[in-house]
């Protein structure tokens, strides 16, 4: 009996003394520093945040625009889902952005956007991303915030690699993460092994306007190729690319693909194969896709689907691409900024492999091989690895650098953010994230020049970091100072969707250049009416146009008559509004579409069939007035066989 | 007497700055209008601070049912201002010219003084009678009637000179370029006229 009490007295002193521990280290983090914290990220009342960051919106499709360092949500930027918030993918203008070679598809799933840059530093002109399930790449303006344009990667699936930007823009790529027939044929799965392929495209960028180009696809082995970035600096002209499952497993991947002890880094000289496109080189194969393009002055989006891809056998030009092994399935790839250093992040192991640049020039010199994989030579690991960062932690993803010699990593595994020292390789520093870890972004911090003030985490796992709401939660972000020798995590905030990576700008680079309104002058869309004197509705057998305006606070026609059961009525507002934050919106009763939010000077179109005879109202959806509860109409819906006059008004003036 | 001509020439020459630079500027100023929102008045027309800004005013005057600004060709003072103060500068030089090789005297440039003042106060007279009628002639349909303590519809009339509010607004009434460029020339010419007084003595 004696044993069991000094034993439960022992027991009972040790959580005593855990407690004290515990409670001296909060006190600790919600004291005098915590409030420096706070200060930090305070951005006071209509004062702006230093940074944009653009955030993937993974499953959402979209791309969310926040502020830093307050974690404020600016924007939710519509790319590769319906968005019935204003319209996109509903609108007569924006569906075409959605068309691919499978038809109208509602849905993406964005990963990694990039911003556009010159010299290898961030320029703000355009801002990428990519599609993950059905191979596609956007653009968007970084003048307007709105999708300009989308190509779809025909021959590919699985769109992971992509949409990294070279260090002029002279290309974004698009990889395969998830090998296929390539041409695709039915054929038996299990016979995957050595007939699947990985084709990665490298799409040529407009540099005046940032329209996009198919050039070619590199027609790779069959492997999984995740991630990539370009060579900067010294490295320019060279793109890398990490694969896993070497092992060509077709099933049960999860432990089939991860038996080899080494994957490969391909190591593509993409000057040189566009150099050999230029002359002629590579075949013409079959492929459709389609390119979808928004043109500003008609407001209006149109799908060009186009036919043939010029594809590449990388065993026919000589000194193109390599293969490097590295450890253990690795995930992202990363390049520092004096483009010298290589980073494979072994997402199954502990540690990072840093190849050197100089390293593989010597090796590809002195045909330093181990062998070949299907005929690509594969460079000796010890000829090209340059150091190790050994970094107790399990299951590194992605490095970002802070332009001051550091790297920074993250651990999914072993939910941290560690810090090392480029050139020793050595850990400097590390932070728990919660949690579960995936991607991280620096601004600027895939570049020649970061702006290493800042890091945030995008973290896969949110559980109990905010108040609860069911068993579905947004993920997570964390934001770091990294001004210091130590990172010091500042504050927490949700994210939509789930951010797969995120690109972020200083906001003096941009923000000057955002568009405030669309002048009415230059609107050269079809159906626009510039003026109330412009309305009108037209009839052409079952379709009925309706050129309305809106400007505070009616329409223009607000009633209409002559509408038939059976109709198919397309209503084209105008907002003649010519001043800064002043949309209207369109709702119509019954609409199977959505509404419509039209921005100053802009001419959207959103369809109606009504299905019931009645008089039904419309109204504006957008609190734009005193008197926006004022701001609605009626359309008079009569029987397919009726012979109500087509006839509209305001107030009352009857036109035919 | 050649200094005072020549004070005399570029005094009145001054006047031809308003045919580049506005005479008035009237702004308004609110929460939801961080940057402002405004009008300049030239000789021969109104024009917005930014190119919207008359439409913009227009939109808001609606509601109180003040008319639209005025175009060009909507007020005969956009055609006959022009005309008056090209007019006045050319006369002021000629004389200021006419000094200078000793054909008239410096009396001259009083009596030119004296009678743009006139035509000036004129000026000012036509304007503020222009916006008394502008801001209290309203749509008798008008989205919203506002009365002042005694029950009488408010006045919209921007001042004259100087800042007032209007409903939500705070309005700022003030001389722009062009007009400082005027005063600016008419003390010259009165210079002109008090140098060529003293050489006169």
């Amino acid at each position: 009996m004696k044993t069991i009490q000094k034993f439960l007295l022992g027991l009972s002193a040790g959580l005593l003394l855990v407690g004290c521990g515990n409670t001296s280290k909060d006190s600790s983090n919600s004291g005098a520093m915590s409030s420096s914290n706070a200060e930090k990220v305070y951005v006071p009342p209509g004062e702006h945040d230093e940074f944009y960051a653009f955030m993937s919106g993974g499953y959402s499709g979209n791309l969310t625009v926040y502020g830093l360092p307050s974690g404020r949500m600016l924007k939710e930027i519509p790319v590769f889902s319906q968005f019935p918030t204003n319209g996109y993918g509903y609108s007569e203008e924006s569906k075409a952005m959605l068309n691919t070679s499978f038809g109208f598809i509602p849905w993406g799933d964005a990963h990694h956007p990039d911003i556009s840059q010159t010299d290898g530093v961030l320029d703000g002109r355009w801002i990428f991303i990519n599609e993950n399930n059905t191979p596609r790449i956007a653009r968007i303006s970084l003048t307007t915030f709105e999708t300009e344009e989308i190509i779809e990667i025909p021959n590919s699936a699985g769109n992971h690699a992509s949409s990294f930007v070279t260090e002029n823009t002279e290309y974004i790529v698009a990889g395969t993460r998830f090998a296929v027939p390539n041409p695709q044929k039915d054929m038996p799965i299990d016979e995957m092994k050595g007939e699947f392929k990985g084709p990665l495209s490298f799409i040529s960028i407009d540099q005046e306007h940032g329209h996009m180009n198919l050039d070619f696809q590199l027609n790779m082995p069959g492997f999984n190729y995740d991630l990539a970035h370009p060579g900067r600096d010294k490295s320019h002209g060279w793109f890398f690319f990490t694969s896993y499952n070497t092992e060509e497993a077709h099933s049960m991947q999860e432990v089939n693909a991860s038996q080899n002890d080494k994957d490969f880094i391909a190591a593509v000289n993409w000057k040189k194969l566009a150099e050999y496109v230029k002359n002629g080189g590579g075949t013409k194969v079959a492929g459709t896709y389609a390119h979808n393009v928004y043109d500003e002055s008609t407001m209006t989006a149109t799908t060009e689907m186009k036919e043939g891809v010029i594809s590449v056998d990388p065993r026919n030009v000589e000194g193109a691409v390599y293969y490097m092994p590295v450890p253990k399935s690795p995930h992202g790839l990363d390049v520092d900024p004096s483009g010298q250093y290589i980073i494979g992040n072994g997402k199954l192991s502990t540690q990072l492999s840093v190849y050197s640049f100089d390293k593989m020039m010597k090796a590809i010199e002195n045909k330093d091989y181990d062998g070949d994989a299907y005929g690509i030579p594969i460079l000796k690991f010890d000829s090209v690895l340059e150091g190790v960062v050994d970094s107790g932690g399990l299951g590194p993803l992605h490095t970002e650098f802070d332009g001051k010699g550091f790297g920074y990593t993250t651990f999914f595994i072993s939910s941290e953010v560690v810090k090392w020292k480029i050139g020793t390789w050595e850990v400097v520093d590390r932070l728990p994230s919660f949690y579960s870890v995936g991607h991280l972004t620096i601004p600027g911090g895939n570049s020649r020049k970061p702006f290493g003030k800042y890091m945030f985490s995008m973290n896969k796992i949110t559980k109990d970091r905010y108040l609860p709401t069911g068993p579905e939660l947004e993920h997570s972000a964390q934001l770091y100072d990294i001004s210091g020798d130590k990172m010091d995590l500042l504050l927490d905030f949700p994210t939509h969707g789930e951010p797969h990576y995120a690109a972020a700008i200083p906001a003096d680079l941009i923000k000057s250049k955002s568009k405030k309104y669309y002048d009415l002058e230059e609107n050269n869309h079809k159906y626009a009416a510039k003026s109330e004197a412009a309305t009108r509705v037209e009839r052409n057998g079952n379709e009925v146009h309706v050129y309305a305006t809106t400007v505070r606070s009616h329409f223009a026609p607000d009633n209409i008559e002559g509408i038939k059961v059976g109709d198919k009525v397309y209503f084209h507002i105008t907002n003649l509004e010519q001043d800064f934050d002043v949309p209207h919106g369109f709702a119509v009763i019954g609409a199977n579409t959505s509404e419509i939010l039209i921005m100053p000077g802009q001419t959207k179109t959103i369809t109606w069939e009504p299905e019931r005879e009645g008089v039904w109202p419309f109204y504006c959806t957008d609190f734009c007035s005193a008197l926006h509860q004022e701001m609605q109409g009626y359309v008079r819906v009569s029987g397919k066989n009726s012979s109500t006059k087509l006839r509209w008004s305001l107030d009352d003036e009857w036109k035919e | 007497m050649k200094a005072a001509s020549i004070s005399m020439i570029i005094g009145s020459a001054l006047l031809l700055g308003l045919f580049i630079f506005p005479l008035w500027s009237i702004s308004l100023e609110a929460p939801q209008y961080p940057s402002g929102i405004g009008m300049y008045i030239h000789l021969d027309g109104l024009q917005g601070h930014e190119k919207h800004d008359i439409q913009n005013i227009d939109g808001l005057n609606h509601y109180i049912g003040m008319r639209k600004l005025p175009k060009q060709d909507e007020m005969w003072e956009f055609s006959v201002f022009p005309i008056v103060v090209g007019g006045m500068a050319i006369l002021g030089i000629l004389i200021g010219l006419l000094g200078f090789f000793k054909k008239v005297s410096y009396k001259w440039f009083l009596g030119w003084l004296i009678l743009m003042t006139v035509l000036g106060v004129a000026g000012m007279f036509d304007f503020n009678a222009w916006m008394t009628d502008y801001g209290t002639n309203l749509d008798p349909k008008a989205i919203m009637k506002m009365t002042d303590a005694d029950g009488n519809p408010l006045s919209y009339k921007p001042p004259l000179f100087g800042s007032k509010d209007i409903l939500n607004f705070k309005a700022h009434s003030y001389p722009a370029l062009g007009a400082i460029l005027m005063g600016t020339g008419m003390f010259l010419t009165f210079i002109a006229y008090f140098i060529g007084l003293k050489k006169a003595k």
